[in-house]
């Protein structure tokens, strides 16, 4: 897809995710906003997956490993019709298929349930292993937040990954510096990432996770890489679009006032 | 004299059986393959077989991945690592979306012996059956346990099924016929119920016989599936018997016991004892020294029947 093109659903998605959480008064803009390019190019350029076919046993899969960014997901899939948009205003609602955290036994095209952190990688070198025990040539890919490589199971999964030489497995590190209690570097410093994940026997690519050509050219290079699993570092923005949310640690949790969403419309120009 | 046998060589000998005739099932190990008996499918399904190394919680979540790709996972360690160490993902990723996930727990209970209190999972049953969708199994002897692996490989969803590391009689015959949920009245009797579960089955026939041999006559229940727990053969036994002991290798609190606990009281109260590890932890010894010290015998069934009895 063009990137013109991307870059307007982009607008659209970011508009959703502040009109949801707007609506919920509650949820997670910051790491949502910052992952918008990542799951676009993804959904709209990269994976073979489609909402009239969603159970193909040959699909690519995405697993939202930071599951707290489900807004951002959500609308992607609405965006690609695996359900109506109108229901995106449900989330976090009573009754609702968009619970906080993504449900795979409610919403169309989630493909595990997540939420509690540092569990999708485990997952997702569970589907790429089936794949290649049958032969599959589907590629399983996991979208992990930085501060979420604090937790002690995204390196297990790591060793196993790469010890079983996963190539069909991406993993997108959602790079924006931030969590909940403050700057991972304050937090407990996940950094040097690259020479970690590196160290572990993963293919490091390092990118702008902005930028569409820079994400287009990693996962370009991704499909050269054989016999071993690739990490996409991404760097990116917190709150990524809305002025006051950006690099700003307060709206990793936090809805939007009636105000304070206004100006987010405003400044993201996306029209529904 | 009984045949002796270990349910977790039951569980390599089904699973070896299963690598025949299933060929979607899998089986991962947490690098305790020669311990928990895995190694047996790994021996003729090498290719089926996965060892994610010492790491129970990917061990969790890779199986889960499996099964979603249509794969029947069968994941091992010890019952005090796959209950406890990947507990929550246990409870988020596996049972919240009720994946197809079978963990197969061996070396449960105070009969892991020697490895001591680290190694003696006690809260096993009582974690498991508190988590919605899992169903929780605790064979009582090879038989049975090799009846009831082969049978969850047919169930679709979470199921934890706990397995002891010590040698145990045989009591069940070769056509024994196993059904998940189902409780067996292995005596009859009218004076008091024996509810036991796993290797105290065994010891409440014992028991049973002793009773009986003193003038009461006890009928004896076999719950091999705590959860979901027969409702139906337990209020009967209080409708009819009034009077209950559980037995069970596990705490007091939150296993069978405490299940008998919550249907009797709900539906027809009448005077319960409880045989189990008495909210404290366990130590090295022998299998068969720890079960005398920690009053798991059926010496202390009788005793528990003939007090319940008195009052």
């Amino acid at each position: 897809m063009q990137k013109q093109k991307m870059a307007s659903i982009a607008r659209k998605i970011r508009h959703n995710i502040v009109e949801m959480i707007y609506e919920a008064q509650s949820g997670h803009p910051g790491g949502s906003l910052s992952a918008v390019e990542i799951l676009t190019y993804l959904y709209f350029s990269e994976m073979n997956i489609a909402s009239n076919d969603a159970k193909n046993e040959d699909r690519d899969r995405f697993i939202l490993s930071k599951g707290h960014a489900a807004p951002v997901l959500y609308s992607v899939l609405a965006e690609k019709d695996f359900f109506s948009k109108n229901e995106l205003k449900t989330l976090r609602k009573i009754n609702s298929k968009l619970q906080g955290h993504p449900d795979m036994k409610k919403v169309p095209g989630i493909e595990a349930s997540t939420g509690s952190l540092g569990q999708g990688l485990s997952i997702s070198s569970g589907i790429a292993l089936a794949g290649k025990l049958d032969n599959k040539n589907y590629n399983v890919y996991v979208l992990l937040g930085d501060g979420e490589t604090q937790e002690g199971m995204v390196w297990e999964a790591a060793m196993f990954a790469s010890h079983n030489k996963l190539d069909n497995l991406t993993a997108i590190l959602d790079h924006n510096g931030l969590q909940i209690d403050g700057k991972n570097e304050e937090v407990v410093n996940i950094e040097p990432i690259d020479k970690k994940w590196e160290a572990f026997g993963w293919h490091v690519i390092k990118i702008n996770g902005h930028d569409y050509d820079e994400i287009e050219k990693a996962f370009n290079e991704r499909k050269l890489v054989k016999n071993k699993p690739v990490i996409i570092i991404a760097d990116t923005i917190k709150g990524k679009g809305v002025s006051y949310m950006e690099n700003q640690a307060g709206w990793h949790g936090k809805a939007p006032s009636d105000e304070e969403k206004n100006i987010a419309i405003k400044e993201i120009g996306g029209e529904l | 004299m009984t045949e002796k046998k270990a349910t977790r060589e039951a569980y390599g000998e089904a699973l070896k059986e299963l690598a025949v005739i299933n060929k979607d099932v899998v089986v991962l190990d947490a690098d305790l393959s020669k311990s928990t008996k895995t190694a047996e499918f790994k021996s003729v399904c090498p290719e089926r077989f996965i060892n994610v190394g010492i790491a129970e919680q990917n061990l969790i979540g890779v199986a889960a991945g499996l099964s979603l790709t249509g794969k029947i996972p069968f994941a091992s360690s010890f019952a005090m690592f796959a209950s406890g160490r990947a507990f929550e993902i246990i409870r988020n990723t596996v049972a919240y979306p009720k994946l197809n996930v079978k963990i197969a727990a061996t070396h449960a209970g105070l009969t892991v012996g020697e490895d001591g209190a680290s190694h003696q999972a006690l809260e096993d049953i009582s974690l498991m059956r508190s988590i919605p969708n899992m169903v929780v199994i605790n064979p009582a002897d090879a038989v049975e346990a090799k009846k009831a692996i082969l049978k969850i490989a047919e169930y679709n969803g979470p199921v934890y099924i706990r397995l002891g590391r010590a040698k145990v009689p045989v009591i069940y015959d070769e056509d024994y016929n196993f059904e998940i949920g189902k409780g067996v009245e292995l005596c009859g009797g009218n004076d008091a119920s024996i509810i036991a579960t796993g290797i105290m089955v065994e010891k409440a026939l014992k028991a049973r016989d002793m009773l009986e041999s003193q003038g009461i006559k006890a009928r004896v229940i076999n719950i091999h599936t705590i959860k979901p727990i027969d409702e139906e053969i337990i209020i009967k036994a209080a409708k009819e018997t009034k009077a209950i002991v559980t037995a069970e290798e596990h705490n007091i609190i939150g296993g069978l016991g405490s299940a008998v606990a919550e249907v009797i009281s709900e539906n027809c109260p009448v005077p319960l004892k409880r045989i189990g590890v008495k909210d404290t932890f366990g130590e090295s010894g022998k299998p068969d020294e720890l079960l005398i010290k920690y009053n798991l015998t059926e010496n202390d069934i009788i005793n528990a029947v003939k007090a319940i009895k008195l009052k």
